[in-house]
């Protein structure tokens, strides 16, 4: 006799259990540490960062060795925790300007205050495999050199000053935060920025390289990227003064885009923005260009009709906890809405075949 | 209390925010109200919106009862009433009438359902125009302006091509003459359930952060014509197990010769009913 499937919790609980075997691979092979993670696969741990929107390499580390190197996941790991912390206020706005530089390069101009910094980049090793990681050898140390004590002000700065690009003025308002309230649409930049922000690095770069194709061009160059550290200061009201609490790292791209112009007003570059946490250029530079690209209606420009144009399909569609979500879901059962197609599909292919017939009679 | 979390998970801020949206959507039946819904330990797909509407709903004298598909022992749902077992520590049942929180995937029970009790949906696109109009600032004005010709084109080419309206599940409905309204990818077989239900219905959709709701005696229609009446539809058998002949059934492949049997896809009802010496086809060999 047919007997209903029944066990669903043992069977959950031995599927985690067999989860947690495979996590951890061969048992005679040495097992991550948390700490090896943050220090060797600090990328992933930025992305995890950046994109569960939650400052701590040390979870992002955690969060990355429990979802077994599998990013998603790890940042929805991150997300859920972040979801639970109480909220104590907010942070004054981070100053990129007197951030300590790490990298630091402009595309636009060969030499500006501050110099360009290369850092540590990939962008001119040669991509040939080093055999001598997967043997174990140890990286000869790295020449050090005294920071420069002179400020590095904003490239965009320099351009702003003959009136070359427009003016970003500080907003007045406190923006609204995209994790506490329903997003309405049209969403103001800072909130488009906020999505962007926590918004999948594949979605956006491949968003963003899509202008540069010709879908939505906003001719970007990038004006400047910059990789360091801020300090993050906070306003204690008992105290009536801003104090440092910690520093992080960030990543922050302007792009230098087409101008625009008017009767009254003469020509102007206009202007993108991307900020990330941790060191992420692909991240930043991308959002930086859809930035951008999303800003064609306060600039007068014409909506070509350009998916890095639309808001509604950028903003609904950029989050991968929410993409993945709904995508896997259709794993789920769905057995009666299924078998109530099946019943449809049935009859009307019962109805088609009995006019068939009737009509060859 | 179990665990470190606050009572049923949310913290309180957040539940007061998911009540007032419920509020709302109470005093607006059929309006899809917006609400910060929240990332929850399960992902978006899951039931985020049901879990986080019956979290704000649960007292710690409530007896909930988790159903998908019908079922109480399919995975997720299994999952989800653990998951309230664990934080907020309340009562759990399997038995329809004992329950007086319901959080269901896909179906309503096929027992009529009390005053006393909340019948909470999972929702994953609770916006019945978003197949005829993918932009949410469109279909938002369409709703404000009760413009529904292009849901009755749709139903109108259906009729068109196959001879009837092809839409089996989710089959959309009006409430109290106003709202068009997503009943969640419930068979159509159960829309006349919606209608007239003693019971408050809770809708959550927690990745489209929208929250809808039917009063208890709200008057639900499933769009129709004249000469087109709705009819709600299941497979043409009686259950195996329990011979009933007017509950939803799934269809189950037996062998590989084409041999299949139907079975309450209601596990509750179904249960009871053979407890009640109901015998069905192939229900008596075991």
């Amino acid at each position: 006799m047919y007997v209903a499937v029944k066990g669903g919790e043992r069977a959950i609980d031995n599927a985690h259990a067999f989860l947690a075997e495979e996590r951890r691979g061969a048992p005679d092979i040495a097992e991550l540490t948390v700490p090896q993670i943050r220090e060797q696969l600090r990328l992933a741990v930025n992305r995890v960062m950046a994109e569960g929107s939650l400052y701590d390499p040390d979870l992002a580390a955690l969060a990355i060795k429990q979802a077994r190197g599998d990013l998603i996941e790890a940042i929805f790991l991150i997300r859920a925790y972040r979801t639970t912390l109480p909220r104590h206020g907010a942070s004054q706005p981070i100053d990129t300007g007197k951030m300590s530089i790490t990298r630091r390069v402009s595309a636009t101009f060969k030499d500006a205050p501050g110099g360009q910094i290369l850092g540590p980049t990939f962008d001119y090793t040669h991509r040939l495999l080093d055999f001598t990681l997967a043997a174990n050898g140890e990286a000869p140390a790295a020449p050090v050199a005294p920071a420069s004590p002179d400020p590095v002000p904003h490239i965009t700065k320099f351009l702003n000053r003959d009136g070359l690009i427009e003016t970003a003025p500080p907003a007045e308002d406190t923006p609204a935060d995209l994790t506490r309230e329903p997003l309405s649409l049209p969403a103001s930049r800072p909130l488009r920025l906020q999505a962007l922000a926590r918004g999948d690095e594949g979605f956006v770069l491949s968003l963003a390289y899509s202008t540069q194709r010709g879908y939505g061009r906003t001719h970007a160059f990038v004006g400047e990227l910059r990789i360091g550290t801020v300090a993050v200061e906070m306003q204690v009201p008992e105290l009536g003064f801003a104090v440092e609490i910690g520093e992080i790292e960030v990543t922050e791209c302007e792009t230098v885009n087409q101008f625009k112009g008017s009767k009254t007003e003469p020509p102007q570059f206009t202007r993108g923005y991307g900020l990330s946490f941790g060191q992420t250029e692909r991240k930043s530079i991308a959002m930086a260009l859809v930035d951008r690209a999303l800003r064609w209606k306060e600039l007068g420009e014409d909506n070509s009709g350009a998916p890095a144009q639309d808001e509604e399909f950028v903003l609904a569609h950029c989050d991968n906890i929410q993409a993945t979500g709904f995508l896997e879901h259709i794993k789920l059962p769905h057995y009666v809405d299924f078998q109530s197609e099946l019943e449809l599909i049935r009859h009307l292919r019962a109805e088609a075949q009995a006019a068939r017939q009737e009509a060859a009679e | 209390m179990p665990d470190e979390y606050n009572f049923a998970y949310l913290d309180e801020q957040t539940k007061r925010m998911i009540r007032r949206a419920i509020l709302k959507g109470v005093a607006v039946p059929g309006y899809q109200v917006p609400f910060a819904s929240r990332e929850m330990p399960m992902p978006y797909g899951w039931g985020t919106g049901g879990v986080q509407v019956t979290a704000a709903c649960l007292v710690p004298a409530d007896v909930l009862k988790v159903i998908d598909q019908g079922a109480d022992d399919t995975t997720n749902a299994v999952s989800i009433r653990k998951f309230f077992q664990r934080t907020a520590g309340v009562a759990v049942t399997e038995a329809t009438g004992e329950a007086s929180v319901i959080q269901t995937r896909h179906r309503i029970p096929e027992q009529a359902l009390r005053e006393d009790q909340i019948l909470v949906y999972q929702v994953p696109i609770p916006e019945p125009l978003r197949f005829l109009e993918p932009r949410e600032t469109e279909t938002r004005k369409m709703h404000a302006l009760e413009e529904y010709g292009l849901m009755h084109v749709k139903l109108y080419e259906d009729i068109a091509r196959h001879g009837q309206i092809a839409t089996s599940y989710a089959y959309p409905v009006k409430v109290e003459g106003r709202y068009v309204m997503d009943p969640s990818p419930i068979p159509k077989f159960d829309n006349p359930k919606l209608s007239d239900c003693a019971a408050l219905q809770l809708f959550g959709a927690g990745r489209e952060q929208r929250i809808y709701a039917l009063p208890p005696y709200t008057k639900v229609v499933s769009l129709d014509f004249e000469d087109h009446p709705f009819t709600p539809s299941k497979a043409d058998h009686d259950c195996d197990l329990c011979g009933a002949s007017d509950s939803y059934l799934d269809e189950v492949i037996t062998d590989d010769q084409g041999g299949r049997m139907f079975v309450c896809s209601d596990t509750d009802f179904c249960r009871c009913r053979r407890e009640a010496g109901h015998v069905g086809r192939l229900g008596g060999e075991a």
